[in-house]
């Protein structure tokens, strides 16, 4: 009953967030400062671990490819379809959920435990909408970061396979041209932008609703992390399904 | 004028306020008193539309809160300030960006129109230096005025003040207490403020409310709280041994 009653509650929250929009010289500013905050301030990590797990596929690939009749150019293949179809938009957006989700939760729910948003409320203005939208405009930016993720996790494979003696670089690039499929570039946005929405909403439902004080607001952080991650596995199974199959 | 009739309001099982009808002047400082749970945060919060009613009503200068449009209802919150117990300030701004952060969405100000007005309040709550001050390097005290300044910039007609001098020291206390009722004064509005404090009371109660477990139990200034013979109310009133002893001095006079 309390999940069924929780959805409810969300799904409200999102029909609120489009309601009463507050002053647009406001807005404007909150939208900038997520986007440093949830964009600009993502960026560092997400391109240290693109890199780096890119470079460990490849290595991964390299070393499994046992057999002389398949050809060396399949490491980059491989790591080209493990990095743009799941890598960057998926293992990412869990990442995301940990570093972002957090912040957002941790936040708003700080925000409720200090009166902040009754004060907001008080003074009639919309408290979701003041929130939860600038967050969720902000992540509309989120592809940027996922395109980095693709470019660096790339490049992270061809620096290991170089650099560590698997393939040359001509069968890596060779690799990474073969069979391209743009609908997969197209496929891997679709999941980003639904990402991207539930990154930013389900955070803010778990610190808007919050009650207690601050280790209620650490417990939030956490469930809010853990149902993120559940969203975005259930959804990205029933994307991949109706897009790709 | 604000008049609340027969206001209710349970929690599940729970009976938070129990028929409570009251009216407040303008220009005077209204004090809502009594013990921790006996309902006055539910009290303020109703009156504030924070909190729905279960039943009763509350008017505002003739308009009944629950029939006003959600537009009529922002417009009234657009007058109504209110002074947290924590001060509730936004900690991401600094102390000028929180004071005029409601002429910012509320008014079509020039921004030296709002600077103005923000070093206008700030003045007049002694704070006239503190603008570019983070509210987490501010005194108690400060953010405590820092959310008065903020209540009153947009020129309010009612001032709610929940417990506005809650953790802080005798002399800061009665420093803000002064400043709320010179300010309703000034202002010529509505204040209504939630204490348990008994130096409050006494210092600016020119309206005082007693609630105990949800029901109005007493009504009354700041001088009659010592002539009642309302047992809860002295009970309430002289459960501080400071005021025991004021109490035993008062009856040993009159002998």
């Amino acid at each position: 009953m309390t999940y069924l009653e929780n959805i409810g509650t969300y799904f409200l929250m999102i029909v609120e967030m489009f309601r009463k929009p507050t002053k647009w010289s406001v807005m404007k500013t909150l939208i900038l400062k997520d986007i440093d905050d949830l964009i600009i301030g993502s960026l560092g990590i997400v391109a240290f671990i693109s890199f780096f797990v890119g470079g460990v596929v490849t290595i991964q690939t390299a070393l499994n490819i046992t057999n002389p009749l398949i050809p060396q150019y399949l490491v980059g293949f491989a790591t080209r379809q493990s990095v743009i179809l799941e890598f960057a938009p998926t293992f990412i957006s869990i990442i995301m959920a940990g570093k972002v989700g957090s912040f957002i939760t941790s936040s708003i729910g700080t925000m409720r435990v200090t009166e902040q948003i009754d004060a907001l409320e008080v003074m009639g203005i919309n408290a979701i909408n003041y929130l939860v939208f600038p967050k969720f405009i902000a992540l509309m930016l989120y592809p940027f970061v996922i395109s980095i993720a693709m470019f660096l996790g790339i490049l992270g494979g061809l620096a290991a396979c170089v650099y560590g003696g698997f393939t040359s670089m001509d069968d890596y690039i060779t690799g990474i041209q073969t069979d391209f499929i743009p609908f997969h570039i197209v496929y891997a946005y679709i999941k980003t932008i639904v990402f991207a929405f539930i990154l930013a909403t389900i955070p803010s439902f778990y610190g808007y609703y919050m009650k207690g004080g601050a280790l209620e607001v650490g417990k939030a952080s956490t469930t809010s992390f853990v149902w993120s991650s559940v969203v975005i596995i259930l959804l990205n199974y029933i994307l991949t399904q109706m897009l790709l199959s | 004028m604000i008049i609340v009739e027969n206001l209710e309001k349970s929690f599940g099982e729970i009976k938070v306020l129990k028929g409570i009808s009251a009216s407040f002047e303008k220009g005077k400082t209204n004090l809502i008193i009594g013990q921790s749970g006996s309902g006055k945060t539910v009290f303020l919060k109703c009156l504030l539309g924070l909190l729905e009613p279960d039943s009763g009503t509350i008017s505002y200068d003739g308009k009944i809160y629950s029939e006003l449009s959600d537009s009529e209802k922002r417009d009234l919150r657009a007058d109504m300030g209110m002074v947290f117990q924590g001060g509730a300030l936004f900690d991401s701004m600094t102390i000028a960006e929180n004071v005029m952060f409601p002429l910012r969405m509320f008014t079509k100000q020039s921004k030296s129109e709002m600077e103005d007005r923000v070093n206008v309040v700030l003045n007049r709550v002694n704070l006239p230096d503190a603008h570019n001050k983070m509210p987490s390097e501010a005194s108690g005290g400060m953010q405590k005025r820092v959310a008065i300044a903020r209540a009153i910039v947009n020129n309010p007609k009612y001032l709610f003040c929940d417990e506005p001098n809650s953790g802080l020291d005798p002399n800061t206390a009665i420093l803000i207490d002064n400043l709320i009722q010179e300010i309703t004064k000034e202002y010529d509005i509505i204040t209504m403020i939630n204490s348990h404090d008994m130096n409050s009371v006494m210092e600016i109660g020119e309206k005082i409310i007693f609630l105990k477990h949800g029901i109005k139990e007493w009504e009354g200034t700041s001088d009659d709280v010592f002539r009642t013979d309302n047992k809860a109310l002295t009970d309430f009133v002289y459960s501080s041994n400071l005021f025991k002893k004021v109490r035993a001095a008062q009856l040993k006079e009159n002998k």
